[in-house]
């Protein structure tokens, strides 16, 4: 058996389905346009986001968890899923009205609204937007 | 520094049950995982060593070799067994993602002598995995 101390995390995966627009509007038409490209579409566009989250602690000798996943589950669908999803990011989640939400920024926003879990520390969120695209964010 | 990695699956059965709490406080923590008949899982084990390829061979480790001590240690320590029942490493623990990845770091470590282990990565299904990395590793690669 190895003597050295262990960092162990829990990873857990969870998908909401919104709608965002990329639009900042400080900036010119012709430069929203220029910068953002077909995420400045004035009606929108939607995504199905899978948010990874992986939080540190001792394990628990009687339960074997580092955090009770009903415990996670239940405030990570309070904090984030339940306001998040199929909603309008824009129009429905009040830190997104002045605040261009592209991925950087939900995944910022998602780890400011997770980082109180009160069972385990939150080590990292990382948000998938499509297949191809993903963020992470460790809060530093 | 390079950082390997090797993919392995393995299928197991394991109930959550800890003998010193009520049979009540069992269902309440535990849920459905605390069936005494038990419940399975297609494991997926991630390993990660991390070191600087050899000048002459151009690797880190040989993966012919890992994929070997992957079947000796883990492998046919668990695979199609029951985790509570068949694995005396973890005897008297619940074999949580958490518990079952820290047992198989324990297992690896000393095996893997070219390269270092750097983390263990074991998802239950595809929502929920347990990550393990020596204490202080730096980069979470």
């Amino acid at each position: 058996m190895s003597k050295e101390t262990l960092h162990i995390e829990l990873g857990r995966r969870y998908r909401f389905s919104a709608s965002h627009r990329l639009h900042n509007s400080k900036l010119s038409d012709k430069e929203n346009n220029r910068v953002y490209g077909k995420c400045n579409n004035p009606f929108g566009h939607g995504h199905n986001y899978t948010v990874e989250i992986r939080v540190s602690g001792k394990i628990n000798r009687d339960t074997g968890m580092i955090s009770n996943l009903a415990d996670l589950d239940k405030f990570v669908n309070e904090k984030v899923i339940e306001p998040f999803d199929h909603r309008s990011l824009n129009e429905e989640v009040a830190e997104f009205r002045n605040t261009v939400p592209t991925t950087e920024i939900l995944c910022i926003e998602i780890f400011k609204r997770l980082k109180t879990f009160p069972h385990a520390k939150l080590e990292a969120v990382r948000v998938v937007e499509t297949s191809n695209n993903s963020f992470e964010y460790a809060g530093n | 520094m390079v950082y390997l990695t090797r993919k392995i699956e393995f299928s197991a059965s394991h109930v959550y049950h800890n003998p010193t709490l009520s049979p009540r406080e069992n269902k309440r923590i535990f849920g459905k995982c605390n069936n005494p008949h038990g419940h399975g899982h297609n494991y997926s084990l991630e390993v990660t060593v991390a070191g600087e390829p050899d000048p002459v061979t151009g690797m880190v480790l040989d993966l012919k070799e890992l994929k070997e001590i992957l079947e000796r240690e883990v492998m046919q320590r668990m695979d199609h067994r029951h985790l509570n029942k068949e694995v005396p490493e973890l005897k008297g623990q619940i074999p949580t993602c958490e518990n079952i990845a820290r047992v198989i770091w324990n297992l690896l470590d000393p095996k893997i002598t070219q390269g270092k282990l750097h983390r263990v990565r074991l998802y239950e299904n595809s929502d929920l995995f347990a990550d393990c990395y020596r204490d202080g590793a730096g980069a979470r690669v």
